[in-house]
Protein backbone atom coordinates (compact mmCIF):
# COMPACT_ATOMS: atom_id res chain seq x y z
CA UNK A 1 0.00 0.00 0.00
CA UNK A 2 0.89 3.42 -1.08
CA UNK A 3 0.82 6.67 0.68
CA UNK A 4 0.08 9.88 -1.37
CA UNK A 5 1.67 13.06 -1.42
CA UNK A 6 0.99 16.52 -2.42
CA UNK A 7 3.56 19.11 -2.38
CA UNK A 8 2.57 22.53 -2.88
CA UNK A 9 0.12 22.53 -5.31
CA UNK A 10 -0.71 25.13 -7.64
CA UNK A 11 -4.04 25.12 -10.42
CA UNK A 12 -4.09 28.11 -12.14
CA UNK A 13 -7.18 28.53 -14.82
CA UNK A 14 -6.51 30.43 -18.06
CA UNK A 15 -9.55 31.89 -18.75
CA UNK A 16 -9.19 33.17 -22.52
CA UNK A 17 -11.03 36.06 -21.93
CA UNK A 18 -11.34 36.87 -17.75
CA UNK A 19 -8.67 37.14 -15.67
CA UNK A 20 -6.78 33.55 -14.50
CA UNK A 21 -8.73 31.55 -11.91
CA UNK A 22 -6.59 30.98 -9.09
CA UNK A 23 -8.52 27.14 -8.17
CA UNK A 24 -5.47 26.20 -5.85
CA UNK A 25 -2.76 27.64 -4.28
CA UNK A 26 0.44 26.33 -2.31
CA UNK A 27 -2.02 22.69 -1.36
CA UNK A 28 -0.02 20.24 0.62
CA UNK A 29 -0.37 17.03 2.82
CA UNK A 30 0.63 13.61 3.08
CA UNK A 31 -1.94 11.24 3.45
CA UNK A 32 -0.73 7.84 5.03
CA UNK A 33 -2.63 4.32 2.84
CA UNK A 34 -5.82 3.55 4.02
CA UNK A 35 -6.96 7.03 5.56
CA UNK A 36 -10.79 8.05 4.48
CA UNK A 37 -10.32 11.65 3.59
CA UNK A 38 -12.99 14.10 2.88
CA UNK A 39 -13.11 17.11 1.53
CA UNK A 40 -15.54 19.96 2.23
CA UNK A 41 -15.92 23.22 1.75
CA UNK A 42 -17.75 25.84 0.00
CA UNK A 43 -18.44 26.07 -4.10
CA UNK A 44 -15.71 26.58 -6.16
CA UNK A 45 -13.24 26.17 -3.58
CA UNK A 46 -11.27 23.78 -5.68
CA UNK A 47 -12.59 20.22 -4.61
CA UNK A 48 -12.98 18.83 -7.56
CA UNK A 49 -9.97 20.52 -9.29
CA UNK A 50 -8.03 18.94 -6.46
CA UNK A 51 -9.58 15.30 -7.38
CA UNK A 52 -8.52 15.44 -10.98
CA UNK A 53 -5.16 16.65 -10.51
CA UNK A 54 -4.61 13.41 -7.87
CA UNK A 55 -6.58 11.63 -10.74
CA UNK A 56 -4.41 12.34 -13.29
CA UNK A 57 -6.49 14.23 -15.71
CA UNK A 58 -4.83 17.59 -15.08
CA UNK A 59 -1.24 18.98 -14.88
CA UNK A 60 -1.25 20.67 -12.36
CA UNK A 61 0.25 24.43 -12.75
CA UNK A 62 2.97 24.09 -9.98
CA UNK A 63 4.31 21.45 -6.99
CA UNK A 64 4.19 17.59 -7.98
CA UNK A 65 1.60 14.49 -6.35
CA UNK A 66 3.28 11.42 -5.74
CA UNK A 67 1.56 7.79 -4.82
CA UNK A 68 4.45 5.73 -3.12
CA UNK A 69 7.22 6.72 -5.25
CA UNK A 70 5.50 7.66 -8.48
CA UNK A 71 5.06 11.18 -9.52
CA UNK A 72 1.00 11.27 -10.52
CA UNK A 73 1.25 12.86 -14.40
CA UNK A 74 -1.72 11.04 -16.24
CA UNK A 75 -4.75 8.50 -15.12
CA UNK A 76 -3.84 5.15 -13.87
CA UNK A 77 -5.62 2.16 -12.63
CA UNK A 78 -3.91 2.36 -9.31
CA UNK A 79 -6.36 5.39 -8.70
CA UNK A 80 -9.82 4.49 -9.46
CA UNK A 81 -12.53 7.04 -9.88
CA UNK A 82 -15.80 7.16 -9.04
CA UNK A 83 -17.80 10.46 -10.33
CA UNK A 84 -21.11 12.20 -9.22
CA UNK A 85 -23.63 10.59 -12.33
CA UNK A 86 -23.12 9.29 -15.49
CA UNK A 87 -20.25 7.92 -15.83
CA UNK A 88 -21.40 4.64 -16.53
CA UNK A 89 -21.36 2.80 -19.65
CA UNK A 90 -24.82 2.48 -20.52
CA UNK A 91 -24.82 0.64 -24.13
CA UNK A 92 -23.27 -2.14 -20.94
CA UNK A 93 -24.29 -4.60 -18.55
CA UNK A 94 -24.37 -3.56 -14.91
CA UNK A 95 -21.75 -7.13 -15.05
CA UNK A 96 -20.18 -5.77 -18.32
CA UNK A 97 -19.76 -2.45 -16.58
CA UNK A 98 -18.52 -4.04 -13.67
CA UNK A 99 -15.85 -6.12 -15.46
CA UNK A 100 -14.68 -3.21 -17.85
CA UNK A 101 -11.46 -2.45 -16.34
CA UNK A 102 -10.26 -6.23 -15.98
CA UNK A 103 -11.45 -6.36 -20.19
CA UNK A 104 -9.17 -3.68 -20.59
CA UNK A 105 -6.60 -5.51 -19.03
CA UNK A 106 -7.02 -8.89 -21.13
CA UNK A 107 -8.09 -10.68 -17.35
CA UNK A 108 -8.91 -14.45 -17.61
CA UNK A 109 -12.21 -14.21 -18.54
CA UNK A 110 -13.39 -16.91 -15.98
CA UNK A 111 -11.83 -15.36 -13.03
CA UNK A 112 -13.24 -12.06 -14.24
CA UNK A 113 -16.82 -13.40 -14.13
CA UNK A 114 -16.10 -14.76 -10.70
CA UNK A 115 -14.90 -11.18 -9.65
CA UNK A 116 -17.74 -9.71 -10.94
CA UNK A 117 -20.26 -12.07 -8.64
CA UNK A 118 -18.34 -11.66 -5.77
CA UNK A 119 -18.06 -7.36 -6.23
CA UNK A 120 -22.41 -7.59 -7.13
CA UNK A 121 -22.90 -9.75 -4.27
CA UNK A 122 -20.51 -6.86 -1.97
CA UNK A 123 -22.45 -3.87 -3.60
CA UNK A 124 -25.88 -5.92 -2.60
CA UNK A 125 -26.85 -6.30 -6.64
CA UNK A 126 -26.44 -10.47 -6.77
CA UNK A 127 -29.14 -10.96 -9.43
CA UNK A 128 -28.90 -7.61 -11.22
CA UNK A 129 -25.76 -8.66 -13.55
CA UNK A 130 -27.58 -9.11 -16.43
CA UNK A 131 -30.00 -5.99 -16.12
CA UNK A 132 -28.96 -2.44 -18.18
CA UNK A 133 -28.07 -0.02 -15.88
CA UNK A 134 -30.28 2.40 -17.11
CA UNK A 135 -32.88 0.45 -15.79
CA UNK A 136 -31.22 0.96 -12.03
CA UNK A 137 -32.17 3.29 -9.72
CA UNK A 138 -29.71 6.21 -8.94
CA UNK A 139 -28.21 4.44 -5.90
CA UNK A 140 -28.41 1.38 -7.87
CA UNK A 141 -26.24 2.65 -10.53
CA UNK A 142 -24.17 4.27 -7.98
CA UNK A 143 -23.43 0.79 -6.26
CA UNK A 144 -22.17 -0.24 -9.98
CA UNK A 145 -19.77 2.46 -10.14
CA UNK A 146 -18.16 1.46 -6.75
CA UNK A 147 -18.37 -1.95 -7.44
CA UNK A 148 -16.49 -1.13 -11.22
CA UNK A 149 -13.74 0.92 -9.10
CA UNK A 150 -13.05 -1.95 -7.17
CA UNK A 151 -12.95 -4.50 -9.68
CA UNK A 152 -9.42 -2.99 -10.46
CA UNK A 153 -8.34 -3.34 -6.64
CA UNK A 154 -7.45 0.26 -6.73
CA UNK A 155 -4.60 1.79 -4.18
CA UNK A 156 -6.17 5.02 -3.88
CA UNK A 157 -10.58 5.63 -4.39
CA UNK A 158 -11.24 8.96 -5.44
CA UNK A 159 -15.25 10.26 -5.29
CA UNK A 160 -16.48 13.74 -6.61
CA UNK A 161 -19.84 14.27 -4.48
CA UNK A 162 -20.92 10.12 -5.14
CA UNK A 163 -23.92 10.46 -3.09
CA UNK A 164 -24.52 14.21 -4.67
CA UNK A 165 -27.30 13.29 -6.38
CA UNK A 166 -29.18 10.81 -4.36
CA UNK A 167 -32.15 11.08 -2.16
CA UNK A 168 -31.74 11.19 1.69
CA UNK A 169 -32.82 7.32 2.62
CA UNK A 170 -30.38 5.94 -0.07
CA UNK A 171 -27.58 8.31 0.94
CA UNK A 172 -27.64 6.64 3.91
CA UNK A 173 -27.68 3.62 3.29
CA UNK A 174 -24.76 4.22 0.93
CA UNK A 175 -22.50 6.15 3.80
CA UNK A 176 -22.82 2.56 5.29
CA UNK A 177 -21.68 0.95 2.10
CA UNK A 178 -18.89 3.20 1.79
CA UNK A 179 -17.91 2.81 5.33
CA UNK A 180 -17.86 -0.98 5.38
CA UNK A 181 -15.61 -0.88 2.05
CA UNK A 182 -13.56 1.02 3.35
CA UNK A 183 -12.95 -1.26 6.45
CA UNK A 184 -12.75 -4.35 4.34
CA UNK A 185 -10.59 -3.54 1.72
CA UNK A 186 -8.30 -0.62 3.81
CA UNK A 187 -8.36 1.37 0.68
CA UNK A 188 -6.87 5.11 0.81
CA UNK A 189 -10.48 6.54 -0.25
CA UNK A 190 -10.74 10.50 -0.82
CA UNK A 191 -14.57 11.53 -1.04
CA UNK A 192 -15.89 15.44 -1.98
CA UNK A 193 -18.81 15.79 -0.67
CA UNK A 194 -20.94 19.34 0.09
CA UNK A 195 -23.05 17.81 3.09
CA UNK A 196 -21.22 18.57 6.84
CA UNK A 197 -23.07 15.57 8.31
CA UNK A 198 -21.62 12.94 5.50
CA UNK A 199 -17.80 14.40 5.65
CA UNK A 200 -18.03 14.00 9.68
CA UNK A 201 -19.58 10.53 9.88
CA UNK A 202 -17.34 9.17 6.71
CA UNK A 203 -14.17 10.95 7.39
CA UNK A 204 -11.36 9.80 9.71
CA UNK A 205 -9.50 12.95 8.54
CA UNK A 206 -10.92 15.71 7.03
CA UNK A 207 -10.33 18.67 5.19
CA UNK A 208 -12.20 21.80 5.34
CA UNK A 209 -11.21 23.97 1.95
CA UNK A 210 -11.64 28.27 1.60
CA UNK A 211 -11.97 29.79 -1.73
CA UNK A 212 -9.96 32.43 -3.60
CA UNK A 213 -7.81 30.97 -3.89
CA UNK A 214 -8.36 27.00 -3.34
CA UNK A 215 -6.62 26.18 -0.18
CA UNK A 216 -6.79 23.72 3.23
CA UNK A 217 -8.42 26.07 5.77
CA UNK A 218 -8.43 23.45 8.33
CA UNK A 219 -7.94 20.08 9.03
CA UNK A 220 -9.39 17.24 11.45
CA UNK A 221 -8.82 14.14 12.55
CA UNK A 222 -12.38 12.00 13.37
CA UNK A 223 -13.26 9.46 15.59
CA UNK A 224 -17.05 9.11 14.13
CA UNK A 225 -15.99 7.03 10.85
CA UNK A 226 -13.95 4.28 13.45
CA UNK A 227 -16.90 4.73 15.85
CA UNK A 228 -19.25 4.40 13.17
CA UNK A 229 -18.20 0.40 11.84
CA UNK A 230 -19.85 -0.66 15.37
CA UNK A 231 -22.58 2.00 16.36
CA UNK A 232 -25.90 3.21 14.88
CA UNK A 233 -25.86 5.83 12.55
CA UNK A 234 -28.76 7.43 13.29
CA UNK A 235 -27.87 7.35 17.50
CA UNK A 236 -23.95 8.59 16.15
CA UNK A 237 -25.03 11.11 13.63
CA UNK A 238 -27.36 12.26 17.28
CA UNK A 239 -24.60 11.85 20.19
CA UNK A 240 -23.24 15.52 21.24
CA UNK A 241 -20.10 15.03 20.11
CA UNK A 242 -21.13 15.20 16.63
CA UNK A 243 -22.99 17.64 17.18
CA UNK A 244 -20.34 19.71 18.46
CA UNK A 245 -18.17 18.89 15.64
CA UNK A 246 -21.11 19.88 13.22
CA UNK A 247 -21.53 22.82 14.07
CA UNK A 248 -18.26 24.23 14.75
CA UNK A 249 -17.42 22.92 11.11
CA UNK A 250 -20.73 24.81 10.28
CA UNK A 251 -20.10 28.12 11.58
CA UNK A 252 -16.50 27.74 10.19
CA UNK A 253 -18.13 27.44 6.70
CA UNK A 254 -20.51 30.57 7.35
CA UNK A 255 -17.93 32.64 8.21
CA UNK A 256 -15.95 31.81 5.19
CA UNK A 257 -19.14 32.30 3.26
CA UNK A 258 -19.80 35.72 5.00
CA UNK A 259 -16.33 36.72 4.05
CA UNK A 260 -16.90 35.95 0.59
CA UNK A 261 -20.19 38.06 0.27
CA UNK A 262 -18.60 40.97 2.08
CA UNK A 263 -15.60 41.02 -0.76
CA UNK A 264 -17.73 40.60 -3.22
CA UNK A 265 -20.13 43.07 -2.12
CA UNK B 1 -36.31 10.76 -25.04
CA UNK B 2 -37.67 12.45 -22.03
CA UNK B 3 -36.83 11.42 -18.25
CA UNK B 4 -39.95 12.56 -17.41
CA UNK B 5 -41.75 9.60 -15.40
CA UNK B 6 -44.63 10.69 -16.67
CA UNK B 7 -43.96 9.76 -20.25
CA UNK B 8 -43.58 6.16 -19.46
CA UNK B 9 -45.61 4.16 -21.16
CA UNK B 10 -47.08 0.35 -20.75
CA UNK B 11 -44.73 -1.12 -22.90
CA UNK B 12 -41.61 0.37 -20.08
CA UNK B 13 -43.71 -1.09 -17.06
CA UNK B 14 -42.16 -4.45 -17.63
CA UNK B 15 -38.08 -2.17 -17.07
CA UNK B 16 -39.95 -0.65 -14.21
CA UNK B 17 -40.51 -4.24 -12.43
CA UNK B 18 -36.99 -4.63 -12.31
CA UNK B 19 -36.32 -1.61 -10.19
CA UNK B 20 -39.50 -2.70 -8.06
CA UNK B 21 -37.36 -5.72 -6.48
CA UNK B 22 -35.97 -2.84 -4.44
CA UNK B 23 -39.59 -1.30 -2.84
CA UNK B 24 -38.32 1.96 -4.23
CA UNK B 25 -40.60 2.07 -6.99
CA UNK B 26 -44.06 0.84 -6.25
CA UNK B 27 -45.32 2.50 -9.26
CA UNK B 28 -46.25 -0.37 -11.47
CA UNK B 29 -49.54 -0.81 -9.94
CA UNK B 30 -50.19 2.53 -11.55
CA UNK B 31 -49.20 1.54 -14.66
CA UNK B 32 -50.75 -1.26 -15.34
CA UNK B 33 -54.21 0.67 -15.37
CA UNK B 34 -52.79 2.32 -18.66
CA UNK B 35 -50.84 4.86 -20.41
CA UNK B 36 -50.01 7.50 -17.81
CA UNK B 37 -51.35 9.97 -19.95
CA UNK B 38 -54.99 8.94 -19.80
CA UNK B 39 -54.62 10.30 -15.98
CA UNK B 40 -53.62 13.43 -17.03
CA UNK B 41 -55.95 16.22 -16.65
CA UNK B 42 -54.36 18.79 -18.59
CA UNK B 43 -53.37 17.62 -21.88
CA UNK B 44 -53.84 20.91 -24.51
CA UNK B 45 -50.29 22.50 -24.28
CA UNK B 46 -48.84 19.23 -22.80
CA UNK B 47 -46.87 18.16 -25.74
CA UNK B 48 -45.45 14.45 -23.91
CA UNK B 49 -49.47 13.60 -23.48
CA UNK B 50 -49.58 14.09 -27.40
CA UNK B 51 -48.75 10.93 -29.45
CA UNK B 52 -49.24 9.65 -33.05
CA UNK B 53 -52.93 7.82 -32.82
CA UNK B 54 -53.24 5.21 -35.12
CA UNK B 55 -56.30 5.23 -35.65
CA UNK B 56 -56.40 8.58 -37.31
CA UNK B 57 -53.67 7.75 -39.10
CA UNK B 58 -55.90 4.86 -40.75
CA UNK B 59 -58.62 7.76 -41.21
CA UNK B 60 -56.01 9.75 -42.96
CA UNK B 61 -55.00 7.03 -45.54
CA UNK B 62 -58.28 6.05 -46.29
CA UNK B 63 -59.58 9.26 -46.77
CA UNK B 64 -56.58 9.73 -48.86
CA UNK B 65 -57.14 7.14 -50.74
CA UNK B 66 -60.84 7.69 -51.33
CA UNK B 67 -60.02 11.32 -52.75
CA UNK B 68 -58.07 10.07 -55.27
CA UNK B 69 -60.76 7.34 -56.26
CA UNK B 70 -63.41 9.66 -56.49
CA UNK B 71 -62.15 12.71 -58.23
CA UNK B 72 -60.31 9.97 -61.11
CA UNK B 73 -62.98 8.27 -61.37
CA UNK B 74 -65.43 11.61 -62.47
CA UNK B 75 -62.47 12.12 -64.74
CA UNK B 76 -61.48 8.96 -65.82
CA UNK B 77 -58.17 8.04 -67.59
CA UNK B 78 -57.96 8.37 -71.53
CA UNK B 79 -59.54 5.81 -72.83
CA UNK B 80 -58.35 3.32 -75.63
CA UNK B 81 -59.91 6.22 -78.09
CA UNK B 82 -57.91 8.58 -76.38
CA UNK B 83 -55.00 7.07 -76.63
CA UNK B 84 -55.17 5.50 -80.40
CA UNK B 85 -55.85 8.99 -80.89
CA UNK B 86 -53.01 10.66 -79.38
CA UNK B 87 -50.87 7.89 -81.20
CA UNK B 88 -52.35 9.43 -84.72
CA UNK B 89 -51.82 12.84 -83.86
CA UNK B 90 -47.95 11.67 -82.82
CA UNK B 91 -47.28 10.23 -86.45
CA UNK B 92 -49.13 13.25 -87.94
CA UNK B 93 -46.75 15.47 -86.25
CA UNK B 94 -44.16 13.47 -86.75
CA UNK B 95 -42.85 14.72 -83.62
CA UNK B 96 -41.39 13.31 -79.98
CA UNK B 97 -42.44 17.00 -78.33
CA UNK B 98 -44.41 16.20 -75.35
CA UNK B 99 -45.30 20.07 -74.92
CA UNK B 100 -46.73 20.37 -78.24
CA UNK B 101 -48.78 17.29 -78.20
CA UNK B 102 -50.08 18.68 -73.84
CA UNK B 103 -51.69 21.39 -76.61
CA UNK B 104 -53.09 19.59 -78.81
CA UNK B 105 -54.64 16.62 -77.17
CA UNK B 106 -55.22 18.90 -73.49
CA UNK B 107 -53.47 17.69 -70.21
CA UNK B 108 -53.61 14.03 -69.24
CA UNK B 109 -56.36 12.86 -66.63
CA UNK B 110 -54.52 11.52 -63.30
CA UNK B 111 -55.31 7.74 -63.39
CA UNK B 112 -57.34 5.79 -61.06
CA UNK B 113 -56.77 3.84 -58.27
CA UNK B 114 -57.60 0.25 -60.75
CA UNK B 115 -55.01 1.80 -63.39
CA UNK B 116 -52.15 2.45 -60.89
CA UNK B 117 -53.20 -1.77 -60.06
CA UNK B 118 -53.34 -2.57 -63.61
CA UNK B 119 -49.77 -0.94 -64.28
CA UNK B 120 -47.99 -1.79 -61.41
CA UNK B 121 -49.23 -5.75 -62.09
CA UNK B 122 -48.15 -5.16 -65.63
CA UNK B 123 -44.92 -3.94 -64.63
CA UNK B 124 -44.45 -6.92 -62.33
CA UNK B 125 -45.04 -9.05 -64.75
CA UNK B 126 -44.16 -7.91 -68.31
CA UNK B 127 -41.96 -4.52 -67.20
CA UNK B 128 -41.89 -1.34 -68.82
CA UNK B 129 -39.46 -1.58 -72.02
CA UNK B 130 -38.33 -5.09 -71.39
CA UNK B 131 -37.03 -4.07 -68.00
CA UNK B 132 -39.08 -5.11 -65.44
CA UNK B 133 -40.32 -3.31 -61.98
CA UNK B 134 -37.97 -6.07 -60.40
CA UNK B 135 -35.11 -4.70 -62.28
CA UNK B 136 -35.60 -0.89 -62.13
CA UNK B 137 -35.88 -1.54 -58.33
CA UNK B 138 -32.27 -3.33 -57.93
CA UNK B 139 -30.94 -1.19 -60.03
CA UNK B 140 -31.92 2.20 -57.89
CA UNK B 141 -31.53 0.39 -54.56
CA UNK B 142 -28.03 -0.99 -55.49
CA UNK B 143 -26.75 2.47 -56.38
CA UNK B 144 -28.11 3.32 -52.78
CA UNK B 145 -26.21 0.80 -50.92
CA UNK B 146 -23.16 1.53 -53.32
CA UNK B 147 -23.35 5.31 -52.47
CA UNK B 148 -23.99 4.46 -48.84
CA UNK B 149 -21.36 1.98 -48.33
CA UNK B 150 -18.52 4.58 -49.32
CA UNK B 151 -20.09 7.41 -47.48
CA UNK B 152 -20.21 5.37 -44.55
CA UNK B 153 -16.68 3.89 -44.70
CA UNK B 154 -15.14 7.01 -45.73
CA UNK B 155 -17.29 9.37 -43.88
CA UNK B 156 -17.24 7.70 -40.19
CA UNK B 157 -13.60 7.67 -40.13
CA UNK B 158 -13.13 11.48 -41.26
CA UNK B 159 -15.69 12.75 -38.65
CA UNK B 160 -14.31 10.65 -35.95
CA UNK B 161 -10.68 11.80 -37.07
CA UNK B 162 -12.04 15.29 -37.12
CA UNK B 163 -14.35 14.98 -33.67
CA UNK B 164 -10.20 13.14 -31.64
CA UNK B 165 -7.92 15.30 -33.91
CA UNK B 166 -7.34 19.72 -33.59
CA UNK B 167 -5.19 18.91 -36.66
CA UNK B 168 -7.47 17.18 -38.64
CA UNK B 169 -10.57 19.20 -37.50
CA UNK B 170 -8.48 22.20 -38.88
CA UNK B 171 -7.60 20.14 -42.42
CA UNK B 172 -11.17 18.85 -42.99
CA UNK B 173 -13.38 21.61 -41.97
CA UNK B 174 -12.37 23.34 -44.52
CA UNK B 175 -13.74 20.66 -47.74
CA UNK B 176 -16.84 20.00 -45.46
CA UNK B 177 -18.05 23.36 -44.90
CA UNK B 178 -16.79 24.08 -48.86
CA UNK B 179 -19.17 21.13 -50.81
CA UNK B 180 -21.99 19.97 -47.82
CA UNK B 181 -23.58 23.21 -48.65
CA UNK B 182 -23.84 21.90 -52.61
CA UNK B 183 -27.04 20.44 -53.69
CA UNK B 184 -26.19 17.01 -55.01
CA UNK B 185 -28.72 17.91 -57.63
CA UNK B 186 -26.47 20.62 -58.77
CA UNK B 187 -23.90 18.44 -59.84
CA UNK B 188 -25.77 16.30 -62.15
CA UNK B 189 -25.10 18.41 -65.01
CA UNK B 190 -21.04 18.34 -63.99
CA UNK B 191 -21.10 14.11 -63.49
CA UNK B 192 -23.18 13.07 -66.30
CA UNK B 193 -20.30 15.09 -68.35
CA UNK B 194 -17.35 14.29 -66.42
CA UNK B 195 -18.29 10.54 -65.69
CA UNK B 196 -20.79 9.50 -68.86
CA UNK B 197 -24.40 8.08 -68.43
CA UNK B 198 -24.56 4.92 -65.99
CA UNK B 199 -24.27 3.50 -62.68
CA UNK B 200 -21.01 5.70 -62.17
CA UNK B 201 -22.21 8.86 -62.37
CA UNK B 202 -25.19 8.14 -59.87
CA UNK B 203 -23.36 6.49 -57.73
CA UNK B 204 -20.47 9.01 -57.25
CA UNK B 205 -23.45 11.51 -56.86
CA UNK B 206 -24.58 9.43 -54.04
CA UNK B 207 -21.30 8.94 -51.94
CA UNK B 208 -21.16 12.86 -52.51
CA UNK B 209 -25.08 12.99 -51.14
CA UNK B 210 -24.22 10.83 -47.88
CA UNK B 211 -20.80 11.55 -47.33
CA UNK B 212 -20.73 15.24 -45.27
CA UNK B 213 -23.98 14.09 -43.44
CA UNK B 214 -22.38 11.01 -42.10
CA UNK B 215 -18.87 12.92 -41.59
CA UNK B 216 -21.52 15.63 -39.42
CA UNK B 217 -22.57 12.50 -37.70
CA UNK B 218 -19.43 10.99 -36.61
CA UNK B 219 -17.83 14.44 -35.73
CA UNK B 220 -21.11 15.54 -33.55
CA UNK B 221 -21.52 11.52 -31.87
CA UNK B 222 -17.88 11.73 -30.50
CA UNK B 223 -18.26 14.97 -29.11
CA UNK B 224 -21.17 13.96 -27.46
CA UNK B 225 -19.04 11.53 -25.35
CA UNK B 226 -19.09 12.49 -21.80
CA UNK B 227 -16.18 13.62 -20.22
CA UNK B 228 -16.67 11.38 -17.19
CA UNK B 229 -17.28 8.17 -19.09
CA UNK B 230 -13.65 8.94 -21.46
CA UNK B 231 -12.00 9.68 -17.73
CA UNK B 232 -13.52 6.80 -15.69
CA UNK B 233 -12.42 4.48 -18.94
CA UNK B 234 -8.94 6.01 -18.39
CA UNK B 235 -8.65 5.27 -14.52
CA UNK B 236 -9.99 1.76 -15.59
CA UNK B 237 -6.89 0.73 -17.63
CA UNK B 238 -8.26 1.48 -21.04
CA UNK B 239 -5.56 2.58 -23.88
CA UNK B 240 -6.49 5.14 -25.81
CA UNK B 241 -7.32 2.24 -28.92
CA UNK B 242 -9.57 0.74 -26.25
CA UNK B 243 -11.34 4.14 -25.43
CA UNK B 244 -11.97 4.36 -28.88
CA UNK B 245 -13.41 1.18 -29.75
CA UNK B 246 -15.37 0.44 -26.04
CA UNK B 247 -16.28 3.67 -25.54
CA UNK B 248 -16.08 6.76 -28.21
CA UNK B 249 -17.57 3.84 -30.93
CA UNK B 250 -20.73 3.05 -28.78
CA UNK B 251 -21.16 6.04 -27.79
CA UNK B 252 -21.54 7.95 -31.37
CA UNK B 253 -23.32 5.01 -32.33
CA UNK B 254 -26.88 6.56 -32.09
CA UNK B 255 -26.15 9.68 -34.02
CA UNK B 256 -24.37 7.23 -37.00
CA UNK B 257 -27.79 5.96 -36.80
CA UNK B 258 -29.41 8.81 -36.84
CA UNK B 259 -26.87 10.16 -39.34
CA UNK B 260 -27.35 7.20 -41.71
CA UNK B 261 -31.50 7.52 -42.14
CA UNK B 262 -30.74 11.08 -42.82
CA UNK B 263 -28.23 10.15 -45.55
CA UNK B 264 -30.30 7.19 -46.80
CA UNK B 265 -33.61 9.52 -47.16
CA UNK B 266 -31.22 11.94 -49.45
CA UNK B 267 -29.64 9.47 -51.17
CA UNK B 268 -33.00 8.33 -52.29
CA UNK B 269 -34.13 11.42 -53.31
CA UNK B 270 -30.79 12.27 -55.06
CA UNK B 271 -30.54 8.80 -56.95
CA UNK B 272 -34.40 9.33 -58.53
CA UNK B 273 -33.37 12.91 -60.02
CA UNK B 274 -29.99 11.15 -61.26
CA UNK B 275 -31.43 8.75 -63.30
CA UNK B 276 -34.31 10.63 -64.85
CA UNK B 277 -31.42 12.30 -66.47
CA UNK B 278 -28.50 9.69 -66.20
CA UNK B 279 -29.10 6.42 -66.17
CA UNK B 280 -30.66 3.51 -68.76
CA UNK B 281 -32.72 2.15 -65.79
CA UNK B 282 -33.80 2.53 -62.16
CA UNK B 283 -37.29 3.79 -61.15
CA UNK B 284 -36.49 7.21 -61.88
CA UNK B 285 -35.41 6.59 -65.24
CA UNK B 286 -38.53 3.98 -65.52
CA UNK B 287 -41.07 7.30 -64.91
CA UNK B 288 -39.26 9.62 -67.08
CA UNK B 289 -39.42 7.37 -70.04
CA UNK B 290 -42.85 6.75 -69.45
CA UNK B 291 -43.42 10.55 -69.86
CA UNK B 292 -43.01 10.51 -73.73
CA UNK B 293 -45.85 7.64 -74.32
CA UNK B 294 -48.09 9.15 -71.52
CA UNK B 295 -48.09 6.42 -69.40
CA UNK B 296 -49.24 8.22 -66.27
CA UNK B 297 -50.54 5.13 -64.98
CA UNK B 298 -46.68 3.57 -65.36
CA UNK B 299 -45.32 7.49 -63.74
CA UNK B 300 -47.75 6.83 -60.64
CA UNK B 301 -47.12 3.47 -59.88
CA UNK B 302 -43.20 4.15 -60.08
CA UNK B 303 -44.00 7.21 -57.58
CA UNK B 304 -46.15 4.76 -55.45
CA UNK B 305 -43.10 2.25 -55.57
CA UNK B 306 -40.48 5.06 -54.35
CA UNK B 307 -42.49 6.38 -51.59
CA UNK B 308 -43.25 2.46 -50.30
CA UNK B 309 -39.51 1.92 -51.05
CA UNK B 310 -38.46 4.89 -48.57
CA UNK B 311 -40.68 4.64 -45.83
CA UNK B 312 -39.89 0.46 -46.06
CA UNK B 313 -35.93 1.72 -45.61
CA UNK B 314 -36.54 4.14 -42.75
CA UNK B 315 -38.53 1.69 -40.92
CA UNK B 316 -36.02 -1.20 -41.12
CA UNK B 317 -33.47 1.46 -39.94
CA UNK B 318 -35.86 2.33 -37.29
CA UNK B 319 -36.30 -1.45 -36.19
CA UNK B 320 -32.92 -2.18 -36.55
CA UNK B 321 -31.75 0.48 -34.36
CA UNK B 322 -33.86 -0.30 -31.83
CA UNK B 323 -32.51 -3.97 -31.78
CA UNK B 324 -29.34 -2.72 -31.77
CA UNK B 325 -29.25 0.65 -29.62
CA UNK B 326 -31.41 -0.12 -26.97
CA UNK B 327 -30.01 2.41 -24.75
CA UNK B 328 -30.31 5.05 -26.68
CA UNK B 329 -31.44 8.07 -25.33
CA UNK B 330 -30.46 6.93 -21.62
CA UNK B 331 -27.41 7.56 -21.13
N1 LIG C 1 -11.95 24.33 -16.86
C1 LIG C 1 -11.95 25.43 -16.11
N2 LIG C 1 -11.63 26.63 -16.65
C2 LIG C 1 -11.62 27.75 -15.92
N3 LIG C 1 -11.93 27.80 -14.61
C3 LIG C 1 -12.26 26.66 -14.00
C4 LIG C 1 -12.30 25.41 -14.72
N4 LIG C 1 -12.68 24.43 -13.86
C5 LIG C 1 -12.86 25.04 -12.67
N5 LIG C 1 -12.61 26.36 -12.73
C6 LIG C 1 -12.68 27.33 -11.62
O1 LIG C 1 -11.85 26.86 -10.60
C7 LIG C 1 -12.45 27.03 -9.33
C8 LIG C 1 -12.54 25.71 -8.62
O2 LIG C 1 -13.42 24.87 -9.33
P1 LIG C 1 -13.80 23.41 -8.83
O3 LIG C 1 -14.69 22.81 -9.84
O4 LIG C 1 -12.57 22.66 -8.50
O5 LIG C 1 -14.61 23.74 -7.51
P2 LIG C 1 -15.42 22.75 -6.55
O6 LIG C 1 -14.89 22.97 -5.18
O7 LIG C 1 -15.39 21.38 -7.06
O8 LIG C 1 -16.86 23.36 -6.64
P3 LIG C 1 -18.26 22.61 -6.49
O9 LIG C 1 -18.44 22.40 -5.04
O10 LIG C 1 -19.23 23.59 -7.03
O11 LIG C 1 -18.19 21.35 -7.28
C9 LIG C 1 -13.79 27.68 -9.59
O12 LIG C 1 -13.67 29.07 -9.35
C10 LIG C 1 -14.05 27.42 -11.04
O13 LIG C 1 -14.79 28.47 -11.61
MG1 LIG D 1 -16.94 19.99 -7.83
Amino acid sequence: MKDLSVRNVDMVYDVPKGEDVQALKDVSFDLESGRLLTLLGPSGCGKTTLLNILAGFLAPTGGTVTLGDDVITGPSQERGMVFQQGALFEWLTVAKNIGFGPRMNRANKAETAAKTEELLDTVGLSGFGDAMVYELSGGMQQRVALARCLANDPDVILMDEPLGALDALTREKMQKLVLDLWNETGKTVILVTHSVEEALYLGDRLFVMAPRPGRIEREYDLPFAEMALTRDARELKASPEFIEKREEILSLIWEMEEEIMGRAG
Amino acid sequence: MSTDPSGVGVQDSAKLAITDKTGSHSASGFLNRGPRSDRKTVTFGDSSAVRSDWRWSLVSLVLLFFVWWATTRAWGFPSEFQIAEEANYRQIANCNCDDEFTQIVGPRSFPAPRDTWDALKELTTDGFQNISLWEHTWASLSRVLKGMFWGVTVGVPVGFAMGLSSKARGFFDTPVELFRPIPPLALIPLFILAFGIGDAPAVRLLIFASIWIMIIAARSGVQTANLSKVRAAYSLGASKTQVLKNVLLPNALPELFTGIRVALGVSWGTLVAAELVGARDGLGQMIFAARPFFRLDVIVAGIIVIAVLGVLMDILLRVLESVLIPWRGKG
